[in-house]
């Protein structure tokens, strides 16, 4: 997914002399054909984020569409007032390409791993926060941030992540995709917990229980009304987000679930990590289940809240 | 270096300086609050560069081919907007509403103000963003160049090293920071929170072109600004020795003055009456 977002700026970058590209100390050779073709658009400023994003915003501010990148932990919490101030107060075209969104780099310890990201740059106004489930999304996503209005988060996987996005709904930044219908539960996905979604779905249907999946790799602006929609259908809700249960995916989807007007009020569980720093390595698939990100907890969850509704309409 | 003795500052101010003064005093006979020292330290530089240097026009605050100036000490405002509003980008009653609820005009510079280039007040990211709109006006060819005031506490800030580092790498000569070294920042002097010394050095050493000048002298001001970019090839530093609070006996160096709150009107008769023309 990495890779694709980055061959993406290039090949945009190649047709538009608007767009700029700024990373940190980035791995050897990254963008070297950007850097080669385009070397006046083409930066890479070293160990110094806080220039890094305040620069970017400066470029914007004369017209440009910058694309900064490094690793995720390092933008949101390093860089916080300077996305704050220079991207969110100036409304600035800055797009922030953050590596390593959630548990990827597990085996490097709690520095680097961006469990708070989305809860930190929710609370900025005017940013657009998205997290696409694979390369594929991600080529539906790149093309659309061009002519966006305003800063974005760009929230990167691992790579190398299986392909479980299919197309065939219209990809649009701020949208709800609606993945699977299903009367029993909702599941409400972002980043690539689509794909744990979908094999939970499968799980579930053979138990009988039509499980329902709402993807939303725009996770700011919160695509209210088509969550609204599926919410209004079913009796439970579970989340899913590789990402701590504060503030991310599940505190939006509560948020707008809790202000709405539904008579009867809807049970939920939202999946992800827990308030805690990691105190393991290993891989990014070891910490997801050690924190029950995966397919088994999403169907335990999901029988919970059905078999509530069982018992309750009995 | 130093053309003269720049611990000793004793220039006397001109009748220009001393009204810029004024309207920024009479701010607080509605206002009763403000950066008094910061601003009073920054009058001549930033009225030498609104009136000798800057290319601009009030009518068009975003023309493309305009001198970026940005006010990264942005608690020294009130001089800024008194040189705004006289140059015409917003009309001069605005400074009768400053900090008020419906007024343009805050404790610190937005960018939505005509004029203002950027929103600052958060110390450390003026350079930065002047940076990076220096480097887009390179890659556009375009005339316009950028220049940011930066304090002698802000300096504190790792960020304005950060850019420096940046700014030195790429030779980028049209950018120039001037720093308002007026020796003292909230707490105390800047040799007892945190020495910067030697600072012109500093600057140099991140690939600068440095200078220091005294920066209540308009003319040696106007000398030192317009020969910019200094070398060719380098970014420009101006280390403007100041006085914090300048013009005003009971307010230089007085860091009771450094914000002040509910300013009396005898406090306001006193400033007017020492900034008499």
């Amino acid at each position: 997914m990495r890779k694709t977002c980055l061959d993406q700026v290039y090949e945009l970058a190649k047709k538009d002399e608007r767009i700029f590209f700024i990373g940190s100390d980035l791995g050897f050779e990254t963008l070297k054909e950007f850097k080669k073709e385009m070397p006046g658009r083409f930066f890479v400023e070293g160990v110094a984020e806080a220039n890094l994003v305040s620069m970017a915003a400066g470029l914007a501010m004369e017209g440009k569409i910058v694309y900064a990148n490094t690793i995720a932990t390092f933008l949101s919490r390093r860089c916080f007032e300077q996305i704050v101030l220079d991207m969110g107060l100036h409304d600035t075209n800055v797009r922030l390409i953050a590596n390593g969104g959630g548990l990827v780099y597990a085996p490097l310890g709690p520095t680097h791993l961006a469990i708070d990201d989305i809860a930190i740059l929710r609370a900025v106004p005017n940013m657009t926060i998205v997290a696409p489930c694979d390369a594929e999304e991600m080529k539906r996503l790149m093309p659309l941030t061009v002519d966006h209005d305003g800063p974005m988060y760009i929230r990167l996987a691992k790579g190398g992540d299986p392909v479980v996005s299919t197309g065939s709904i219209p990809f649009a930044i701020g949208k709800a995709l609606p993945i699977r219908e299903g009367k029993d539960v909702l599941i409400v996905t972002t980043g690539i917990t689509l794909r744990m979604a979908l094999q939970a779905a499968d799980v579930l249907k053979l138990e009988g229980i039509e499980a329902a999946i709402l993807h939303m790799p725009t996770i700011k602006p919160l695509d209210i009304q088509t969550l609204l929609h599926y919410v209004s259908q079913v009796p439970g809700v579970v989340t899913v987000e590789e990402h701590t249960i504060i503030g991310g995916l599940g505190s939006a989807v509560l948020e707008a679930v809790a202000e709405a007007d539904f008579g009867a009020a809807k049970r939920f569980k939202r999946i992800g990590i827990p308030d805690v720093f990691a105190d393991h390595y290993g891989s990014q698939d070891d910490l997801m289940s050690y924190y029950g990100i995966d397919i088994q907890h999403i169907c335990s969850a999901a029988k919970q809240l059905h078999s509530f509704r069982v018992k309750t309409s009995v | 270096m130093m053309s003269k003795d720049l611990h000793n500052l004793s220039t006397p101010l001109d009748a220009r300086s001393k009204l810029l003064r004024q309207k920024i005093v009479n701010v607080f006979k509605y206002s009763r609050r403000g950066h008094v020292g910061a601003a009073f330290s920054l009058v001549e530089i930033l009225r030498v560069l609104y009136d000798e240097i800057l290319h601009f026009d009030p009518k068009n605050p975003h023309w493309n081919k305009r001198d970026r100036c940005i006010l990264s000490k942005g608690h020294g405002c009130l001089a800024l907007y008194a040189l705004l509003a006289e140059k015409g980008f917003f009309d001069p009653k605005e400074m009768e509403r400053f900090c008020l609820f419906d007024g343009i005009l805050g404790g610190h510079p937005e960018h939505r103000v005509p004029g203002v280039e950027a929103s600052t007040g958060s110390l450390g990211h003026g350079l930065s963003l002047g940076l990076g709109m220096a480097l887009g006006c390179r890659y556009d060819k375009s005339p316009g160049r950028t220049f940011v005031i930066v304090g002698d506490g802000e300096c504190n800030e790792g960020s304005i090293w950060e850019a420096a580092m940046c700014a030195g790498k790429h030779k980028l000569e049209q950018l120039t920071v001037i720093v308002d070294y007026n020796k003292h920042q909230s707490y105390s002097t800047t040799l007892e929170v945190q020495d910067m010394e030697p600072f012109a050095d500093k600057w140099s050493a991140f690939g600068f072109a440095a200078r220091e000048v005294d920066g209540h002298d308009v003319v040696a001001l106007k000398e030192v600004l317009n020969k910019v970019p200094l070398e060719p090839g380098k970014p420009t530093a101006i280390i403007a020795h100041t006085i914090k609070g300048k013009g005003v006996s009971f307010v230089e160096n007085n860091l009771k003055w450094h914000h002040k709150n509910k300013v009396t009107d005898e406090e306001i008769r006193s400033l007017l009456k020492e900034l008499e023309v």
